[in-house]
């Protein structure tokens, strides 16, 4: 049984993910939108780290000792101007959707295992996650061309 | 007549359910002057609100010398608000603008107006020269032009130089109102009409302080309430204004709560079964939904999280939920407050589970400020497409590409034009380099002004002010453009119910003063703005021909102007839209059959998540196959950001007083308004003002993270912990060594809501102190 390691990445990834959605929120404070939001996205995935811990503690007692090569690194730090607020947008995007493609994973892995409580917490959190993946495309859709071609 | 200082709302006529509501005529001449010797009389509607009350303009030896009300019009039976009584004598203010300035040295000069024009039109020629030249333009409009102006602009802005950084203060006053009908119904629109307070039993007033907004309006809701059968009323509103104290039931809800309210009320109306079944089921999508998130708003949570009492929320339910004919209004209190779009769309849901919609006495007006507010959003002077378009739809960016005649691609579409705020910060990073400001003070009208002053001051930034005074924004200006105005000019505009009203020019401007419309003709003239086969872009001269102009943009779109001209609106009063050849004379209210504007095709936004503002794609929309049916968006409520904090350990809102708007910058000029609100204060809660030792017409200082005012205090019946600060008072009055900040936008927060963008004004932490 292996699900103890996609579990133990989802929970580190949304862990990460709060943490980074709050540095953006700090470093880009001259957008008001994008800290006010970046905050309550942080707690959502503060939400879903809890939400997930009982099931990663519960898994881990039936995990196969294996060596963590999972983890990845996505975010290093925030920037700064009109391309850098794009650009920290970009890694959320990328962290978010690695949250997103474990969702899906941890869900089907659910459906085996036929853990209905595993299922409903999937349920209910993926789609939040596709709403902050949803939001954070559109925001940066509406950002590039003034970043990427007017500023000089 | 009544004292109209004294008594903003005049005397009553009282009258029934069904039966029309009496004439009343109110005029008011300059001094000595009577009727049968006024020279010649103009038509014209209110410019100093949004209520649309239709009026003729007194002309005695080529001045404005008057105004009367006019008694046929279907909006005000002659009434006038005190604001238009007396408005009318800032045009013949002595400090009005009479020649272009330009920045020499430091200082405004005037000059001729070839010699500013071509400033704006070399810095233009300058930035445009270089890729991406659209993005370094910022157009900041207002509510308060007309009809011909917007489009004008709308087109010379989309089609022109192709920037969608263009956006009207209408952001400030009515953007919520036009997310939450498009979330809603498909498309912006009113729904209602005022005449459904002639009809109604109940009328529900959410965040709406219209005794003091739409004085003629709250005329015609009193006048019920004199009569026979008089209607319930719900205010909804933390303030003890004259609406709440009218009402039969009064919710002061704490500051940011609203859409937990709502929430709690909509639960009590469905678990009662006091919900339209059939029509639920018939016209509307996401029902179930609905269900399951209002579920969670018991009576006892609402009271925990309103504070207020859990039986008045089911009082409150009860008025509502047992009403055969229900009218609500929303507007402010609402808009510019926490979780704004949710909250007015969890109004439309109010009527569309009641089913209280498109028939006499049952209807929803999502209000706007501004007297042509409406008419930025319908020609896409604001961020909106003209003709209510989808941006997101390439069909609808055609039809207005061949309409103009030119590429397409020109026409910025690659996501929603840009909002005010996001306007203003690209100016302060310095990615917009022009930024042209018509008709709007927003040195006194937008949030931290310490931070519009630092943007407006800004050396790299070419600024822009088109305005009828040196405001406190033109004085920042590096060209000001002197403006004509309502009376001086021709057009038309649109009131918050669809009224459309021809405003005829009575006088000339003053010295070289110019309309709005022949200042943006000149522009795309000098700028030699052309369609695709090499001719004119713009190819009107003159108010009538433009608006024959957008009579074609509007074609087939829910705001159809096809059947007005300016003839017809000579001929009678006010017109609602849509007026078309099947509609000749307009149309009362929207979706009387049922069938919203949601069809993919012809919708005007493809929707977006209530929480954070994400767009929803075109196949996500189709996915939820509305044929037709209203959306019931459900959202749960959030605690607002702004919160009250050791420090800042009250809440300030901010509003209107009757006697003025906006910024003053005509009432402020009239001597009986000005008297009668000669200066800012602040509202405060007997327990407080006792806790800070403070009694009425102490000075005080109030305080938050942007800035501090100094105000003299009045207690009033307010909530505990909540103040209220007037917004219009600025500066222009006072000479510059006694400019002590007073204005409320120096306290308030750069937020807004994710949806309709507007700015929360009605939730600021600060602190307050007694001056010594």
């Amino acid at each position: 049984m292996h699900l103890a390691h996609y579990l133990g990445l989802l929970h580190r990834s949304q862990v990460n993910l709060a943490d980074a959605f709050r540095q953006v929120a700090v470093a880009h404070h001259g957008e008001p939108d994008v800290a006010i939001l970046c905050r309550r996205q942080a707690q959502v995935c503060d939400r879903h780290a809890e939400l997930l811990h009982p099931f990663a503690e519960r898994y881990a007692e039936e995990a196969t000792d294996e060596p963590d090569r999972l983890h990845a690194e996505l975010f290093r730090g925030t920037r700064t101007g009109g391309i850098g607020l794009l650009r920290d947008l970009h890694d959320l995007y990328l962290m978010a959707a690695e949250c997103d493609i474990c969702w899906t994973l941890v869900g089907q892995a659910a459906r085996g295992a036929r853990d209905e409580k595993l299922i409903e917490v999937v349920a209910r959190c993926d789609e939040e996650t596709a709403v902050q993946m949803q939001w954070l495309r559109t925001r940066m859709k509406q950002a590039a061309p003034q970043a990427l071609v007017v500023a000089r | 007549m009544a004292d109209r200082i004294a008594d903003p709302w005049g005397e009553r006529t009282p009258y029934g359910p069904g039966e029309p509501w009496p004439v009343r005529v109110d005029l008011h001449l300059a001094d000595g002057l009577s009727e049968h010797e006024v020279d010649r009389w103009a038509r014209s509607a209110s410019i100093l609100h949004s209520n649309g009350d239709a009026m003729d303009i007194a002309v005695k030896d080529g001045r404005i010398a008057g105004v009367r009300g006019h008694a046929a019009d279907r909006v005000n039976r002659g009434r006038l608000d005190p604001k238009d009584l007396y408005g009318w004598q800032a045009n013949n203010s002595r400090d009005r603008l009479t020649r272009p300035l330009v920045r020499e040295g430091g200082r405004l000069v005037e000059t001729d107006w070839d010699t500013a024009m071509n400033r704006i039109v070399d810095r233009s020629r300058q930035l445009l020269g270089s890729p991406g030249g659209w993005g370094r333009f910022g157009f900041y409009t207002s509510g308060q032009l007309f009809l011909e102006e917007y489009y004008t602009l709308g087109v010379l802005g989309k089609a022109g130089i192709g920037t969608p950084h263009m956006d009207g203060n209408t952001r400030l006053c009515t953007a919520t109102a036009a997310a939450a009908l498009k979330a809603s119904f498909g498309t912006d629109g009113q729904p209602g009409s005022y005449a459904d307070v002639d009809h109604c039993d109940a009328i529900a007033l959410w965040g709406h302080n219209v005794a003091e907004t739409q004085t003629v309006l709250w005329m015609r809701m009193l006048d019920r309430r004199h009569g026979t059968d008089p209607p319930a009323m719900l205010a909804v509103d933390p303030r003890p204004t004259p609406v709440a104290r009218e009402a039969d039931v009064h919710l002061a809800v704490r500051a940011g709560t609203n859409l937990a309210l709502v929430n709690g009320l909509l639960r009590q109306i469905i678990r009662n079964g006091w919900y339209d079944e059939e029509y639920v089921t018939a016209h509307t999508t996401g029902f179930d939904e609905l269900c399951r998130i209002v579920d969670g708003y018991p009576p006892d949570r609402v009271a925990g999280i309103c504070d207020v009492r859990a039986a008045d929320v089911e009082r409150a339910a009860e008025l509502l939920g047992t009403s055969r004919r229900l009218l609500s209004t929303v507007l402010q209190g609402f808009y510019q407050s926490n979780q704004a779009t949710a909250s007015a769309c969890a109004v439309n849901n109010l009527h569309l589970v009641r089913g209280m919609l498109g028939r006499p006495g049952a209807g929803v007006l999502q209000m706007n400020g501004q007297p042509s507010a409406q008419n930025t959003r319908e020609t896409g002077a604001d961020g909106d497409l003209p003709g209510m378009r989808n941006w997101d739809n390439p069909q609808h960016i055609q039809e207005l590409a061949e309409l103009w005649n030119v590429d397409p691609a020109v026409i910025p579409h690659w996501s929603p034009p840009t909002h005010a705020m996001q306007i203003w910060r690209y100016a302060e990073q310095g990615s917009i380099e022009l930024l042209w400001i018509s008709a709007t003070n927003p040195a006194v009208s937008l949030p931290d002004l310490a931070r519009i002053r630092r943007i407006l001051t800004q050396p790299e930034l070419f600024v822009v002010a088109q305005d009828l005074y040196l405001t406190e924004t033109a004085e920042l200006a590096d060209v000001v453009l002197p403006a004509a105005t309502w009376g001086e000019k021709t057009g038309t505009f649109t009131n918050a119910d669809r009224t459309v009203h021809l405003s005829e020019q009575a006088v000339d401007p003053p010295g070289a003063a110019r309309s709005d419309l022949d200042v943006f003709l000149d522009y795309a003239r000098r700028m030699d703005f052309r369609d695709r086969d090499g001719g004119p872009l713009i190819g009107w001269a003159g108010p009538e021909e433009a608006f024959e102009a957008w009579k074609r943009c509007s074609a087939g779109r829910p705001c159809d102007y096809t059947g007005l001209t300016y003839a017809k609106l000579r001929e009678g009063s006010g017109i609602p839209w849509p007026c078309t050849d099947d509609a000749p004379d307009g149309t009362e209210r929207l979706y009387g059959d049922g069938r919203f504007n949601t069809d993919p095709d012809y919708c005007e936004t493809y929707g977006q998540d209530l929480s954070t503002g994400a767009e929803f794609t075109a196949a996500q929309y189709r996915a939820k196959e509305p044929a037709g049916r209203a959306f019931l968006h459900a959202a749960d409520y959030q605690p607002s950001s702004e919160v009250p904090s050791d420090d800042y350990p009250m809440l300030l809102t901010t509003g209107r007083t009757v006697h003025q708007f906006h910024t003053r910058t005509k009432t402020g000029r009239a001597p009986e308004l000005n008297a009668a609100a000669p200066d800012v204060w602040v509202e405060i809660h007997p327990d407080d003002a006792a806790r800070h030792g403070v009694t009425d017409g102490d000075r005080v200082t109030i305080t938050s993270p942007r800035g501090g005012i100094r105000v003299r205090a009045r207690t009033t019946g307010i909530r505990p912990g909540v103040v209220f600060v007037p917004f219009h008072y600025g500066y222009f009055d006072l000479p510059g060594d006694r400019r002590t900040p007073r204005a409320a936008n120096e306290l308030t927060a750069t937020a807004w809501d994710p949806v309709s963008r507007q700015p929360i004004f009605k939730i600021t932490a600060v602190r307050l102190e007694k001056e010594h």
